[in-house]
């Protein structure tokens, strides 16, 4: 693997500029095709009958009364899946559709297809699956308990005979967040005549999605073709399938496309949450502030099934003492399985759960000192050339935790109160809240979370860069969320060749092989990687063709006169690079968690100011400002928005944002029952960029858009105890916690 | 039932299901999918169309309410020979456009917003935008954005 430090050729709308998106103008005009805006000929519209209990048996279902509506065309279950019954991307474990027993709330247990979405609808409806209620297994510690468990971790590092003479415990929780990104599930399945499918649908991995969907279908591989449809937002949601399958079953049984769109009630029900955490901390500390020894016990609530818990556990385990430097550390983490929604990504991925509990011990400590929690910070503060305090890894690429925290020190903060203006106090135009009754506080904290897929994971991402007389296509399986990948790898590719003209084009898993997920914010890098990679190959045999050595949109260059067009250069065939990107490999950790496990790492800091009405219970997040750590900006617009977006979903995990369970059974699937922060609840943000170019990134870029997620969670709860005084150990806070009923 | 509407300048008769809402009919029926749907409660904005001049959630109109009305969607809000509102190309410019989801949704609001306050602070746009769920850019491109050059517009 070469260093990918090389200086990027200039041309307009390479790295470093923000050029607009390619995307942007359709998505403006309302003419971006989403997954949800797909029509096909003679198409059915498919609906899912989903399980109303956390856990029962299924005494009998009995599909009659649906078939016999009007318009229905299949009622498919668990004896019509055709291959392997289960799925799962980490392990086969959980059923295309129940068959016996199910094992939490809004499991699928049958499927429909008919003429539209309202018949499909009364369809489901229609079906009668008699249940058994069982007692549903709630309490992860329980859970724990019992040996209910998808993975354990535990990491031993350094001498642990090793004691400080000030030490702080506490226990923290926090709940079960949404991704709720805007776009529910959707997609469109289209059966050709030789039984197989093509499935167009919005993922962030088509080919992992393949790879399980091949295996329950029981086809070959090339049978079963998928295609990127217009995402409508991920955040972790689309990494574990959901109507994937279904839709490709109902598809294949009736002969006609099949066409399914989640509302937002059973999309709440459809994908994986963050896993709700227990955590139980010890800090142990010398006079000085030096951290002496950590030591964490967590529990993640990973639901009914697999998904990705084990990788999630890894994070939560791996990060659990933060950015800072220790010498000895004990650290268990379980992943619980239970009779709640299952778990997997979201965005952090592990790390946000033990962000807000260790950064929340940081504070503790510093007042059990007497010294400031910025200077603790300071005082430990993890960088290049440093050893992880829980895996043992040499930190060898960039890392600079002291520059985020200095930088984000060193920011104005706003006037001393807020304005007599009622929107900006807690409760708005509510009017609830005088500004005699303000409280304000101001809450530090630091992030830290691994780049890329970890633990000796075979990584890698492919793209195929093709010269044509327009310019340069750049062929990918990756998936664009919205984050912007799309522009950045044009903007990539543009700075490796000197072509301005570059078009992204999305190929089907036939054509092309793996991008790996759109997720551990690993895109620019590998995706980005093997684009520069492609887009460099093409560029060395253009110029070889023509003896050059420069090209553009014009064609290829020797001093200053053009000796081949583009059109000239293709006259001898064809000119495409296919690359494939690897990351520096990892290990499998050791019995005790130890090695090289990670390969690379991001760090954010994020201070938080809070207007706080103690007396009711309101929070008005006034401002997030932060410093994170990004390698190099290839695009700062793209990197802005994954900030101020990132630190948005952070703050709900902080004050708003938690399913509500009862007995396993969700009470608030709704957006008027689950709330996500509106514009009026967003804070202002400034961002400082710390540019250390990262080694391997293509020109220096770092994945960076899960870290402002996971510190502005904790900043903000700090700023909200500044404010009040209360201890917060759980997000969201409630109104409750902050009046201490 | 037949209801007569003006969308987007043109007139239609569209027959319609009773319970229908007018997001289903301009979506299903009249090959209008820029209104999105994502959460058929009227709590996200993103189908927010203008109903006689004002912002409504079509998935909480009846489409049978929408009988004789003048609708515009984000499909009917481009400028001259295709131009883009001056609302788009301040949302496209300030990158306020992630996932684009909500995107319609916000460009219709927005552009209703300037059509009565050509020059909005950010908490006018703030207040303006307050139904348009937006989660991935955490708002602040869509606030630059229309509380700046879409503002300055002529």
């Amino acid at each position: 693997m070469s260093t990918r430090l090389d200086t990027p050729i200039r041309v307009e709308g390479g790295v470093g500029a923000s050029p607009t998106r390619p995307d942007g103008i359709p998505k403006l005009r309302g003419e971006f095709a989403f997954s949800s805006d797909l029509q096909a000929d003679r198409q059915l519209w498919g609906a899912t009958v989903r399980s109303p209990h956390a856990r029962a048996r299924i005494v009998s279902i009995d599909i009659a009364p649906a078939l016999a509506i009007g318009g229905v065309h299949a009622v498919l279950t668990a004896g019509d899946v055709p291959g392997n019954p289960r799925f799962g991307q980490e392990r086969a474990d959980q059923p295309v559709l129940a068959r016996d027993e199910v094992h939490f709330w809004g499991e699928a247990v049958c499927i429909v297809a008919a003429d539209d979405r309202e018949t499909a609808r009364r369809a489901a409806a229609a079906v009668v699956v008699s249940y058994e209620p069982r007692e549903p297994l709630t309490d992860p510690e329980e859970a724990a308990r019992r040996g209910e468990t998808f993975r354990t971790i535990e990491v031993v590092n350094g001498d642990q005979a090793r004691r400080g003479e000030v030490v702080v415990e506490g226990y923290y929780e926090t709940g079960m967040q949404d991704q709720a990104m805007l776009g529910t599930e959707s997609g469109l399945a289209i059966p050709d005549s030789e039984g197989g499918v093509d499935l167009y649908i919005s993922t962030q991995w088509m080919h992992v999605d393949h790879r399980q969907i091949v295996a329950c279908l029981g086809l070959r591989p090339e049978q079963v073709r998928l295609h990127l449809a217009g995402i409508g937002g991920a955040f972790g949601a689309r990494e574990d399938l959901t109507l994937q399958i279904h839709l490709c079953l109902l598809a294949l049984h009736t002969g006609r496309p099949v066409k399914m769109v989640y509302d937002r009630a059973e999309s709440f029900a459809g994908h994986v949450h963050r896993h709700p955490a227990r955590l139980w901390y010890r800090h142990e500390a010398d006079r000085e502030g030096n951290l002496v020894r950590v030591e964490a016990r967590v529990i993640l609530d990973g639901g009914a099934y697999a998904e990705t818990s084990a990788a999630v556990l890894a994070n939560s385990a791996y990060f659990a003492a933060g950015p800072y430097r220790c010498p000895s550390v004990h650290v268990t983490a379980a992943a619980v399985r239970t009779n709640h929604p299952p778990a997997g990504a979201m965005r952090g991925f592990g790390a946000n759960q033990v962000c807000f509990a260790c950064e929340a011990q940081m504070d503790r400590l510093a007042a059990a000192l007497g010294i400031d929690p910025i200077q603790l910070r300071l005082r430990n503060a993890l960088g290049h050339g440093d050893h992880l305090p829980t895996s043992g890894q040499e930190i060898t690429g960039s890392l600079p935790t002291a520059e985020v925290i200095r930088s984000v020190a060193a920011l104005p903060l706003p006037d001393e109160g807020p304005g007599d203006d009622p929107r900006h106090l807690p409760g708005g135009l509510g009017l609830t809240t005088p500004r005699s009754a303000v409280h304000r506080g101001i809450g530090f904290a630091v992030g830290i979370k691994n780049i890329f897929f970890s633990e000796a994971f075979d990584d890698y991402a492919e793209a195929r860069a093709v010269l044509t007389p327009q310019g340069l296509e750049v062929h990918t399986a990756a998936a664009e969320v919205g984050q912007g990948m799309v522009t950045v790898l044009q903007q990539i590719a543009r700075s490796a060749t000197g072509l301005s003209r570059v078009r992204v084009l999305f190929d089907h898993t036939g054509q092309i092989g793996s991008a790996g997920s759109t997720s551990a914010s690993r895109q620019t890098q590998m995706t980005g990687g093997a684009t520069l990679e492609a887009a460099a190959g093409v560029r060395a045999e253009a110029l070889r063709r023509a003896d050059a050595d420069r090209l553009d949109d014009a064609g290829a260059w020797r001093g200053g006169d053009l000796v081949a067009t583009l059109e000239e250069l293709l006259a001898a065939g064809p000119i495409t690079h296919l690359a494939r990107h690897r990351h520096a490999p990892t290990e499998k950790p050791s019995p005790t968690g130890q090695g090289n496990l990670h390969a690379g790492f991001c760090v954010a800091a994020h201070r938080a100011v809070v207007d706080v009405d103690p007396e009711l219970g309101l929070v008005r997040v006034i401002r997030v400002d932060t410093a994170q750590d990004v390698g190099r900006a290839l695009n700062p617009q793209a990197v802005l928005g994954q900030i101020e977006g990132g630190i948005l979903q952070g703050v709900g995990l902080a004050v708003m944002e938690g399913l509500v369970l009862e007995e396993g059974v969700v009470r608030n699937a709704s957006f008027t029952d689950y709330l996500i922060p509106t514009i009026l609840d967003a804070p202002e943000v400034e961002a400082v960029l710390i540019e250390e170019p990262e080694p391997g990134g293509p020109f220096g870029a770092k994945g960076m858009a899960e870290l402002p997620t996971i510190s502005a969670t904790p900043a903000v709860v700090a700023a909200i105890r500044a404010a009040t005084g209360r201890p917060l150990t759980r997000v969201p806070v409630r109104p409750e916690d902050i009046v201490g009923l | 039932m037949i209801i007569r509407l003006t969308v987007n300048g043109t007139r239609q008769s569209v027959e319609v299901d009773g319970p229908e809402s007018l997001l289903h009919t301009l979506r299903e029926r009249l090959g209008l999918p820029g209104s999105k749907n994502a959460c058929e409660q009227g709590e996200c904005g993103s189908c927010t169309v203008l109903l006689d001049g004002e912002p409504v959630c079509s998935c909480l109109v009846m489409a049978a309410d929408a009988d004789g009305a003048d609708v515009v969607t984000v499909e009917g809000l481009a400028g001259p020979a295709g131009a883009l509102h001056p609302v788009q190309q301040a949302l496209l410019d300030e990158g306020a456009v992630q996932c684009g989801f909500c995107t319609p949704g916000v460009v219709v609001s927005a552009a209703h917003l300037l059509s009565i306050n050509p020059r909005p602070a950010p908490d006018e746009v703030r207040e303006a935008l307050a139904g348009n769920l937006c989660r991935c850019t955490g708002y602040g491109a869509i606030v630059r954005a229309l509380a700046g050059p879409a503002g300055e517009a002529p």
